[in-house]
């Protein structure tokens, strides 16, 4: 047996040696970032081969959502800070980031389903017609709006509920288990932010392109 | 690893880095450009904010080099469908 031991290939380093969970994370996320570069780039073939959308910085306004941009951006850096203070073993500090990352995140919920009600309600634009200050542009336009910010609210709404689980086992963390579990958290939080980042400049802000507008 | 992490801006410069951008991009929808250097702004303000998230929030940076490549594949493959889809787009544009 101790022959064996002494010809057995030494095993394969793995690519996170923290924990598994850290890997089992990226690929998912690898995975849901295929999800969400497909919903983009079919919208954006949907948009530049309209004629008829209409410019989104004066139809949806931008003031609100670029603010939503900052309250994510801050909640990413609240994360960080919760996931230093696992490292340090400090549970207050990592019990006050978390809670202000899940502030973050329902603040940004709060601001969405205010943007949807008014769009819904004030403007009228639903699945099937996008009217406008007295235009009716491509249907499409709130199709894809609804359907793109609509996938990104329900990951920041699951966010929410995974931060929360981990605020309520947070003493875990910086004990037994060690901070893995923050980092891998972190990295679903920060992903959700990156891929708003994208979704804010392709849906809100890039001016119309098609070549007859 | 913690050689690196020392010699990385903080996270509190990232966070001033993306407010900044994240101004400078509403600031740029506002300037009398024509839409298309308009869009490659935007577009480059936008892929440079997710890529610092990347580096530097979800420590990409500090990784091995087999996890950015998992990261950047999708990225790679969308690239791709769009310049599948661009004769799709490109047809609505005849006069």
């Amino acid at each position: 047996m101790s022959q064996a031991t002494a010809h057995a290939e030494p095993a394969e380093s793995p690519l996170t040696p923290e924990s598994w969970g850290k890997l089992g994370m990226w690929i998912f996320l690898a995975g849901d970032a295929m999800s969400f570069g497909v919903l983009l780039a079919s919208y954006g073939a949907l948009r530049f081969a309209s004629p008829n959308w209409p410019d989104p910085n004066h139809t949806l306004g931008i003031t609100l959502t670029a603010f939503m941009t900052f309250v994510l951006i801050c909640s990413s850096v609240t994360m960080v800070k919760a996931l230093d203070g696992a490292k340090r073993g400090d549970l207050p500090a990592l019990k006050r980031f978390l809670n202000l990352t899940i502030l973050g995140g329902a603040f940004f919920l709060g601001c969405q389903a205010f943007e949807w009600n008014h769009l819904i309600h004030g403007e009228h634009m639903t699945l099937l017609a996008s009217p406008f200050h007295g235009h009716s542009y491509d249907p499409l336009f709130g199709v894809t709006f609804y359907i793109l910010t609509g996938f990104h609210g329900c990951h920041v709404l699951g966010g929410v509920i995974y931060l929360t689980c981990v605020r309520l086992n947070a003493a875990k963390y910086v004990g037994g288990q060690g901070p893995n579990g923050v980092e891998v958290l972190g990295l679903y939080w920060h992903f959700v932010d990156l891929v708003w980042i994208l979704v804010f400049t392709f849906v809100y802000l890039l001016p119309p392109l098609h070549p007859h507008l | 690893m913690s050689d690196s992490h020392s010699q990385s801006p903080s996270y509190m410069t990232i966070f001033w880095y993306l407010a900044i951008l994240t101004a400078a991009e509403v600031g740029v929808t506002f300037m009398p450009l024509a839409p298309v250097p308009m869009g490659a702004l935007l577009v480059g303000m936008a892929l440079g904010k997710a890529c610092l998230v990347a580096l530097y929030f979800m420590h990409l940076k500090f990784e091995r080099t087999t996890l950015s490549l998992i990261a950047v594949t999708p990225m790679l493959i969308c690239v791709f469908l769009t310049v599948m889809l661009y004769p799709d787009i490109t047809w609505s544009w005849r006069p």
